[in-house]
């Protein structure tokens, strides 16, 4: 196995994204995460597959140096669905926007997630139509200006978490494009997992949508208004990291260590791989001023993939059947012959 | 009475009934066992959309045709000579296909006064009022009958209707002549697993129906249709859809590739799915997608990745899939998308037949987007026609249209089978040498074929990126104009230069004359017929039927240029003679057509290509 490093997985493509937007980060964080998956899978470069749909986020195939497909808007969990079934072997990247994935592409992303089909979605979530100059997304907030809203959306916005965990996905992480080294590693994770993976990646646009996750991003407050969940580990947060969830009646609340004898001991540990779903769905939905927004692995559970369901089923089939050929086929059933 | 036992060469029945009266399988079992009788066959089903329509009205009636000879047959049949009718409404909706000499075979329990007045009867004899009291009537209680057959069967009530069929099945088998092993082999198979207890009445009721037939003194004549000496080998009985579905396969086996298809169930093209998502045993795979367009999103996928990636689909879904099919065509990808057309628009008339999707194969997609259109022209040619349309897509590096009809789809004939060795390998461009810079350029063409090669993700060091963006042939972005333009006169030449690969045109008679007569896809049956016919009143006539839409044979020219006036017969209002008069703008093209959602007859060929002269 060649050692791939981050320039194997370069193109010699100008990246022509605005200077400042937030997919550069991705870009980035992905061409550093894939020596990393290679090295813990075991995989060659050209077994990767990188399909995008239409968008700003989905011109990132012509960047990576791989097998790349740049389809059409929205469908491109469709054609990620047709390659993987077709070569269970290729590891599949998908890149898409909230507008390509959730608006035009809802569909395929949902049955995508219930299939279980062993992909990773990579969801470039900027709240805004960049490509198309500034429309309000399936992901706006309510009541956002934009060009196609000049007095505010009326409509509610999707929660790609709680979508993903609503068609009972079996992966789901969030994160900032700002975080690089998180990213590489829920990309690993992503990797990792047998299924439907999807990360949700807070971008920025800095043209059509400045600054709209900047209640989150900015370093003055990221650590008091984010949680980075981690398997296994405390649900602690906080500049002074001395914050913390616990569970109280049915739902989460945020406590301070140390304030109304509250220990770390009283803190929940995160359990990415439990079967049960509510608590990560409680996770995927917090959001401030009360609670800090989750990021990280949500989810991370085992469960059968439609590839390999499809693959097993045909080997089943074959080593029972007694037609083998096409031949044997075309004189099965009722025939008769003409001497 | 005695009757007479009648040697005929050609027997038209129709077997009409309400939706749930099983007049599809009562059809289906009399066609398969005349097929392995040995006689020529063609079928037609002519169903409602709804699954269980009102009970007992006109809309619900559900009909079967049989159209059996001594010889092959070509056709359905436009009339028949013996109609069954379960019910009224099955009688008021069928009369007219009634030959003058037809027999009428009715359940009489069926026409009480609920069932004459559902039906919309306005007089107490349906026969008078609907003009056909002189043909042969047998009236009998077969609802009645099957009762009586099935009292001590230990069937429920509603068990034993259902076998009226049968009943009415070994009727017919009796009049006709028919054996009636096949059909208890069929029970044998059909329900020994699931519902041993069923085939014993089954066998019971048939025998009974039979021998009640025999019995009565109301059926004048019995008719024997004896199988001619045929060319020698094994056959059966196949429809369109199954035909298609192995076609495809067939292509697989040839290729090497494993068969992908992504498809959406749609009538009346759901069948080939259906077909494929059994033979997981020859490794094919199944998407039931969660639309039409993630079907040919998933197929599109699929040839990416290396497989024979098939989408299937009819009139309706074909519109979903347009966009996708601009990127097939674009990224120049091997497919082959299934249209078993239906009556349109939009969602039209589901069950009927038509070929009015022509247009949208040829021009239903934004931008120059062309690809290779391949016609069926009878059930069992679904199979050639399916493993030609992969054959193309393979070797030439595109989407293929295979268009197939309701009428094929659904309808059936016997089929000698053939060996898989007399078809040829296929050979798709696989791309095996890297470029002395080590960059796999994915749009650079064969100079005789212009087809780019193909690399298939897996294949160590041919990384490149494909897209619905404009490239050059290098693969990089492209909006340079000059290049746009040469990109669309490439893609649209690589299309016709598949002429070269295709068999020629041939024609049927004299090679010039005054008429020729021209056909494509399913009518093929109906005009040869109407050709023969017309030939029989000493009328010279030559037919030339297209299995190739886009591109034309190559000959094409050159067969056209013998015969004054080009008589084009098609189920549309005339969408390929546009698409020959806008190549052929000198020629002299008369136009046969009809939009019924219904085939030709015969006869309305016969009138046109008389008219024509």
């Amino acid at each position: 196995m060649a050692n791939l490093t981050f320039k194997d997985f370069k193109s010699d493509q100008e990246v022509r994204w605005c200077p400042g937007c937030g997919d550069h980060a991705v870009l980035a964080a992905l061409q550093r995460a894939l020596p990393k998956v290679s090295e813990a899978l075991d995989y060659d470069k050209e077994r990767y597959v990188v399909i995008s749909g239409i968008g700003c986020s989905s011109r990132l195939p012509y960047y990576m140096d791989t097998y790349g497909f740049h389809s059409i808007h929205g469908r491109a969990t469709a054609i990620s669905t047709g390659v993987k079934v077709a070569n269970p072997d290729l590891t599949v990247w998908q890149a898409c926007g909230d507008g390509d994935a959730l608006a035009i592409g809802g569909n395929h992303f949902i049955h995508a997630i219930r299939r279980n089909i062993d992909i990773n979605i990579i969801l470039f979530n900027n709240q805004i139509y960049g490509l198309t100059k500034g429309q309000y997304s399936p992901t706006s907030k309510l009541g956002a200006i934009t060009k196609t809203s000049p007095y505010g959306t009326v409509e509610q916005p999707f929660n790609p978490g709680s979508l993903v965990l609503g068609a009972k996905g079996t992966f789901f992480a969030r994160s900032l494009d700002v975080e690089i080294a998180l990213n590489q590693e829920i990309m690993l994770q992503a990797a990792l997992h047998d299924g439907t993976s999807v990360m949700e990646m807070l971008t920025n646009c800095v043209i059509f949508n400045d600054g709209a996750h900047k209640g989150l991003s900015d370093p003055a407050v990221r650590a008091d208004r984010t949680i980075v969940l981690r398997h296994g580990e405390k649900m602690i947060f906080g500049k002074e990291r001395n914050k913390g969830l616990i569970l109280e009646g049915m739902g989460l609340k945020v406590v301070t260590i140390g304030e109304n004898g509250v220990t770390e001991d009283d803190i929940l540990v995160h359990d990415a791989h439990s079967e049960n779903m509510n608590v990560h769905m409680m996770l995927a939905e917090m959001k401030g001023p009360e609670f800090p927004v989750a990021l990280g692995v949500i989810r991370d559970v085992k469960a059968m993939t439609y590839d390999d369901g499809v693959r097993d089923q045909v080997k089943d089939v074959t080593a029972k059947s007694r037609i083998h050929c096409v031949d044997d086929l075309l004189r099965s059933g009722s025939t008769w012959t003409v001497e | 009475m005695q009757h007479k036992v009648i040697d005929t060469n050609d027997v038209v029945i129709r077997f009409a009934g309400d939706s749930g009266d099983g007049m599809q399988l009562t059809g289906s079992l009399f066609a398969d066992m005349s097929a392995i009788y040995g006689n020529g066959l063609s079928t037609f089903p002519d169903y409602p959309a709804e699954i269980r329509a009102p009970h007992g009205t006109v809309s619900g009636v559900s009909g079967f045709q049989v159209h059996i000879g001594s010889d092959k047959v070509n056709t359905p049949g436009d009339y028949c000579d013996m109609l069954v009718a379960m019910n009224p409404a099955a009688l008021k909706a069928n009369a007219k296909w009634c030959k003058p000499t037809a027999m009428v075979l009715v359940d009489e329990d069926a026409f009480d006064e609920a069932g004459m007045t559902k039906a919309g009867f306005k007089t107490e004899n349906p026969f008078e009022e609907l003009h056909i009291e002189d043909r042969t009537l047998i009236i009998a209680p077969i609802t009645t009958l099957t009762i009586e057959s099935l009292k001590e069967s230990g069937l429920d009530q509603k068990a034993i209707l259902k076998c009226k069929n049968m009943f009415t099945l070994g009727m017919a088998c009796f009049i006709y002549s028919r054996p009636l092993e096949y059909i208890y082999q069929y029970l044998e198979k059909k329900f020994s697993k699931k519902h041993p207890e069923v085939i014993a009445p089954n066998k019971k009721v048939l025998n009974d129906g039979f021998n009640y037939a025999a019995n009565i003194q109301a059926i004048p004549n019995t008719y024997t249709v004896e199988p001619s000496p045929k060319q020698k080998g094994t056959y059966r009985n196949i429809t369109g859809n199954q035909a298609t579905a192995w076609g495809l396969l067939a292509a697989s086996e040839k290729s090497g590739l494993p068969l992908f298809c992504g498809s959406y169930p749609i009538t009346p093209a759901t069948g080939i799915l259906e077909e494929l998502a059994i033979h997981k045993n020859l490794g094919a795979k199944t998407v039931q997608a969660e639309d039409e367009i993630a079907g040919v999103c998933t197929a599109i996928g699929a040839a990416f990745a290396g497989n024979l990636a098939v989408t299937t689909t009819s009139g309706p879904g074909l519109s979903l899939k347009s966009e996708a099919l601009g990127l097939a065509v674009m990224t120049e990808l091997p497919l082959v998308v299934v249209d078993v057309q239906r009556a349109g628009p939009s969602t039209g008339i589901p069950t009927k037949t038509e070929q009015t999707d022509l247009n949208q194969a040829l021009y239903g997609r934004n931008g120059e987007c062309p690809m290779a259109i391949v016609a069926a022209h009878s059930p069992a040619h679904c199979f050639d026609a399916a493993f030609q349309a992969a054959k193309i897509a393979l070797e030439h590096m595109t989407p293929v249209m295979l268009l197939s009809e309701g009428f094929l789809g659904n309808g059936s004939e016997p089929w000698l089978i053939p060996s898989m060795a007399d078809y040829p390998a296929i050979n798709p461009p696989f791309a095996t040498e890297i470029p002395e810079d080590g960059k796999f350029k994915p749009f650079q063409r064969d100079p005789e074929t212009l087809v780019r090669k193909w690399a298939v993700p897996g294949q160590k060091g041919f990384e490149h990126r494909v897209g619905g963006l404009e490239k050059n042939h290098n693969g990089v972005l492209s909006s340079d104009p000059a290049n746009h333009e040469l990109m669309c006169a490439e893609r649209e030449e690589k299309i016709q230069r598949i002429a070269n690969f295709i068999p020629e045109l041939e024609v049927n008679g004299a090679k010039s004359g005054k008429l020729l007569v021209v056909g494509w896809g399913g009518t093929y049956g109906h005009i040869l017929s109407a050709v023969d016919e017309v030939r029989k009143e000493g009328v010279e006539v030559s037919f030339a039927h297209f299995d190739f839409v886009k591109p034309l044979p190559k000959n094409t020219t050159e067969v056209f240029s013998a015969f004054d006036k080009i008589l084009v017969c098609e189920l549309n209002s005339g969408q390929f003679a546009a698409y020959l008069r806008n190549i052929y703008p000198d020629m002299n093209f008369l136009q046969c057509n009809k939009v019924q959602g219904q085939p030709f007859l015969v006869q309305e060929i016969v009138e046109s290509i008389k008219k024509s002269l």
